[in-house]
């Protein structure tokens, strides 16, 4: 079942660098260890036969989100440890909330009757050409307004980022 | 031939990195590894949106994803620059010291 390897492989790869990017010290480790978590979840769009999603996502995370996280870390210069430690307190306690939350989700999802879905390897559905038939005939018009949500944050972040001490 | 994964897969593991990206939020006091465990909580949920729009072979689960891209992106470009701009004033990013917005 070589699928089912790879998935795993994925998964654990994901999993593990995404505890990395919560537990390193350094920032520049956090990032780069996004990079390696969003590449492991673009393989998984390309397992659930999304390739569309996949190289959108890999242009848009890894090579612009991340690329501004990376600028912003050198030029803030925050790429030494230099976050003083909560107690050790706050830290079990986040631990604890969020495994709690983790096992609520998990229990509300056992109980979840999943409808009896074709197999993901022959639906088409993440094909350049079906994406893109639905986007632009269903949902041309929030499409179109999502330009002008990005040039409220383009004027927004320019604004907010203009050199002024107060 | 491929053979498909059970879509359960997909939801534990969603499920597993969104409360990784909570715990981070929690633990975390660099306010830049915060923005980055929101980050990682939006591609949870983006993998759950295109597991379900995969199995029920369905591309308008798809076209959501897009859209949260987008504002991913458009949220990280205002979140880093109002950073920046914390950085300029007060030297620090650490949220323990952005305290005058709390009573």
């Amino acid at each position: 079942m070589s699928s089912q390897l790879i998935f795993f492989i994925l998964a654990a790869l994901s999993i593990m660098s995404a505890l990395f990017v919560v537990f390193s010290k350094n920032p520049i480790y956090s990032v780069i260890w996004l990079i390696v978590c969003f590449f492991s979840i673009a393989g998984h769009y390309i397992m659930l036969n999304a390739q569309f999603l996949a190289i959108v996502h890999i242009i848009v995370y890894a090579g612009a989100i991340m690329v501004l996280m990376l600028f912003t870390v050198m030029l803030l210069n925050l790429n030494k440890a230099t976050e003083p430690h909560k107690p050790m307190l706050y830290k079990l306690a986040a631990m604890i909330s969020g495994g709690l939350m983790l096992l609520v989700l998990l229990a509300s999802m056992r109980s979840t009757a999943l409808g009896a879905y074709a197999s993901p390897a022959y639906t088409e559905s993440g094909y350049v050409q079906n994406v893109g038939m639905v986007l632009f005939t269903e949902f041309l018009l929030p499409f179109e307004m999502t330009s002008v949500l990005f040039i409220a944050a383009m004027i927004g972040a320019v604004v907010l980022a203009k050199k002024e001490v107060h | 031939m491929i053979q498909a994964n059970p879509q359960n897969w997909y939801l534990v593991l969603s499920t597993i990195l969104f409360s990784i990206g909570v715990m981070g939020v929690l633990m975390r006091r660099n306010a830049l590894i915060i923005l980055m465990c929101i980050e990682l909580m939006l591609n949870s949920v983006n993998l759950l949106l295109v597991s379900f729009s995969a199995y029920a072979g369905n591309s308008e689960g798809q076209v959501f994803v897009f859209f949260i891209m987008v504002v991913a992106a458009a949220e990280v470009a205002v979140g880093l620059a109002l950073l920046v701009s914390i950085y300029r004033n007060l030297a620090t990013t650490d949220i323990d010291v952005l305290s005058k917005l709390k009573w």
